[in-house]
């Protein structure tokens, strides 16, 4: 059913169709709307669900921990300062192998305090065991809710998800999106069956004391169901295409790739943003592409080097930064390539931080910045009056 | 004879006035029950991986957020239509409860969960080798608050945990201590029969960290409450509703003369003359507070 909706409430219509039986989470801008309208639709009756109003999000973690070790499915969403003060409960949940489900509305993080969206709130928390998936748009956010839940709740699995979308770009954009019926929702995904809970039936102690004789095969654990994800999400991929009738990237998608000599790697609603500028620069006859990046955890590294390997130039534009280094997807992306034979020049561009707007015209710019040599970290759009004065800026 | 739902094999000290505790706790709730605990020597010492003494469900998340973990404990058995049956109990130690976990304790509380939050009072950080905390006694000796040529040891007397829960109009918040097994397990089972939060504080010596014998673990807890430093009271709705009462309370010294941790009082010296004074004006207050005396 095609519906024009506000990104925010197509999560809370995919979450009312996923029916989680708790949902907890604690104010902050600009997830709200998401939660805003799941508690008017638990207060109407619409979705049957506890709705804890917590103090905090380390306490909202800490509840769709416990609900989920209950045996119930539930869900969370933050942003920024949010998902920051829930990193320890995050690697808790994913130590515990616990599939709990976040939306996290990608936002700057503090200081300056800000507000608008990057992704260096999820970038943070990206050693935290969960899985990371970021949408283009908000089809794909939709949709991949349902599928984060399937893959999270599968007994060979048993890790929790991630799904990432640019804050107030996607979360208070409005799009015309295939929204998904209960019948496809209830087919795709069936109820939460854990296969291990908290049942005084059947006694079991969760979050053991793990001595050095142990805590290092728990690491390995994790480590290798990551791997073992990868073709659990490819199925997936086939499988959500039967039953919802339509297509959804969930690894990575080439776009104009194919015959492309200057590559640009990125993740999220900037996507959208560069397929428009290589439409442009391919009309002028430029062969230029796009690697899009949905999963970053586990991130799909031989399809990626599968798709780079004849690529003469690679850019990567990351909307976080690892101060002191270079951007999370560009280190990344170049610790693959040189691992393996001759590596091609990798550009990386840090690009829209704290909600910098990012044009076509400035992935035209990034394009051309390509054929320089490359640097690790160039930062695009800086202020004019910052490089001018050199201003040291004190926040 | 009463099954044991908490059983042995775990590697507690000695004397663990906290391991004591815990088994009054869980034998009194019974097997219908699912524990979350906030990180601290009793999930450290009872649930070495692959070994467990618990018999019961239970869950260890983290050192603040063992409160946040029940509540959605007892959302999900709601959601699964089975809270009424099973007690979720959370608990933690003083650290873990009063200090970094006040706060989910506090919303714990404040959102009205049906749960038994109980906190094992040893008086300082134990499991990370006897740091203060906000629940350390006045003049106490701990390694972050030590005696020493400009101090007297913990510069501030303990926080008042069952009067700040019962200030959140819970039904039921209550002190205890080891000393009284049979009080506190007159308490756990008044608890659960109540629906809504509930807090039981329980004052748990440590042999390691007070220095005292082992085997003075009980007499030591008593000793506590007939000096009139601990006071063992009942507050349901806000209100004081019961106080355990004594004709007449033993001198403090009594109680501190008993351990290492206040061995540098043991002294003669104006300023230790002071701070005993200072220890007999709480004393003084809890009279007056909770009526102490049996008139």
């Amino acid at each position: 059913m095609k519906v024009f909706m506000e990104g925010s409430h197509a999560v809370a219509e995919a979450i009312k169709m996923i029916k989680p039986g708790v949902v907890c989470a604690y104010p902050i801008t600009p997830q709200t709307h998401i939660v805003e309208r799941l508690s008017e639709m638990v207060a109407d009756g619409a979705l049957e669900s506890e709705y804890v109003n917590v103090e905090s999000e380390h306490s909202a973690a800490s509840v769709v921990l416990g609900s989920t070790a209950t045996g119930v499915r539930s869900y969370t969403a933050t942003s920024s300062q949010g998902l920051i003060l829930m990193s320890e409960v995050l690697f808790n949940i994913a130590g515990m192998r616990l599939p709990v489900i976040l939306t996290c509305v990608n936002r700057a993080l503090s200081a300056p305090i800000n507000i608008w969206n990057d992704h260096q709130d999820s970038m943070a928390v990206r050693d935290a065991g969960w899985m990371q998936f970021y949408a283009e748009n908000n089809q794909e956010l939709h949709d991949l809710h349902f599928i984060a839940y399937k893959i999270a709740e599968n007994k060979d699995i048993m890790l929790p998800a991630m799904v990432c979308m640019d804050g107030f770009i996607l979360s208070h954009g409005y799009e015309v999106l295939d929204l998904a019926i209960q019948d496809q929702v209830d087919k795709y995904l069936p109820p939460y069956k854990p296969a291990y809970k908290l049942d005084p039936k059947e006694p079991l102690t969760m979050g053991l004391l793990g001595a050095p004789d142990v805590y290092m095969e728990t690491r390995y654990a994790i480590q290798k169901t990551m791997d073992e994800v990868l073709p659990v999400i490819e199925k997936e991929e086939q499988e959500f295409e039967k039953i919802f009738g339509r297509e959804l990237p969930l690894l990575i998608e080439e776009y104009r790739l194919k015959d492309a000599d200057k590559v640009l790697i990125a993740m999220g609603s900037i996507c959208g943003t560069i397929k428009d500028a290589v439409d442009g620069l391919r009309e002028r006859g430029e062969k230029v592409g796009l690697l899009k990046i949905v999963c970053y955890r586990p991130f799909p590294a031989n399809k990626i080097y599968e798709a780079l390997k004849r690529v003469k130039k690679i850019g990567v534009v990351d909307k976080a930064i690892s101060l002191g280094s270079s951007g999370p997807l560009h280190l990344e992306v170049a610790a693959l390539m040189q691992s393996k034979r001759e590596a091609q020049p990798i550009s990386g561009f840090i690009a829209g931080l704290g909600g910098r707007d990012i044009r076509p015209k400035t992935i035209v710019k990034i394009f051309n910045l390509m054929d320089r040599e490359p640097q690790s970290a160039r930062f695009i759009d800086l202020n004019k009056w910052y490089k001018e004065e050199s201003a040291i800026m004190v926040s | 004879m009463q099954e044991d739902l908490f059983v042995a094999g775990h590697t507690a000290c000695a004397g663990c006035g906290q391991s004591l505790a815990a088994r009054i706790v869980l034998n009194a709730a019974g097997r219908d029950t699912i524990i979350t605990n906030a990180t601290g020597c009793l999930e450290v010492f009872s649930t070495g991986f692959p070994q467990t003494a618990w018999r019961v469900p239970f869950i260890h998340s983290l050192f603040e957020n063992a409160s946040a973990v029940a509540s959605g404990i007892e959302v999900g058995l709601k959601a699964l239509g089975i809270k009424d049956g099973v007690n979720v109990i959370s608990q933690g130690g003083d650290g873990g409860t009063a200090d970094i976990g006040l706060q989910s304790l506090s919303g714990m509380l404040e959102r009205g969960h049906d749960i038994l939050y109980v906190m094992y009072d040893n008086e300082a950080y134990m499991n990370t080798g006897i740091q203060r905390s906000g629940m350390t006694p006045a003049y106490a000796n701990t390694t972050t608050s030590p005696p020493g040529k400009l101090s007297l040891g913990n510069p501030q007397p303990k926080k008042n945990m069952a009067a700040i829960c019962a200030a959140h109009d819970i039904p039921y918040s209550t002190t205890a201590s080891v000393g009284y097994p049979r009080d506190i397990e007159r308490k756990v089972k008044k608890a659960i029969s109540i629906k809504g939060p509930k807090f039981l504080h329980i004052f748990v010596p440590c042999p390691l960290g007070w220095r005292h014998d082992p085997s003075a673990t009980e007499k030591i807890a008593k000793l506590a409450v007939e000096t009139g430093l601990f006071p063992v009271v009942e507050y349901e709705s806000g209100n004081i509703s019961k106080v355990m009462q004594f004709k007449e309370l033993k001198p403090v010294n009594e109680f501190l003369k008993t351990q290492g941790r206040f061995k540098h009082l043991m002294k003669d010296s104006p300023e230790i003359k002071e701070a005993i004074e200072f220890l007999n004006k709480i004393v003084q207050e809890n009279v007056k507070r909770y009526s102490l005396i049996k008139q």
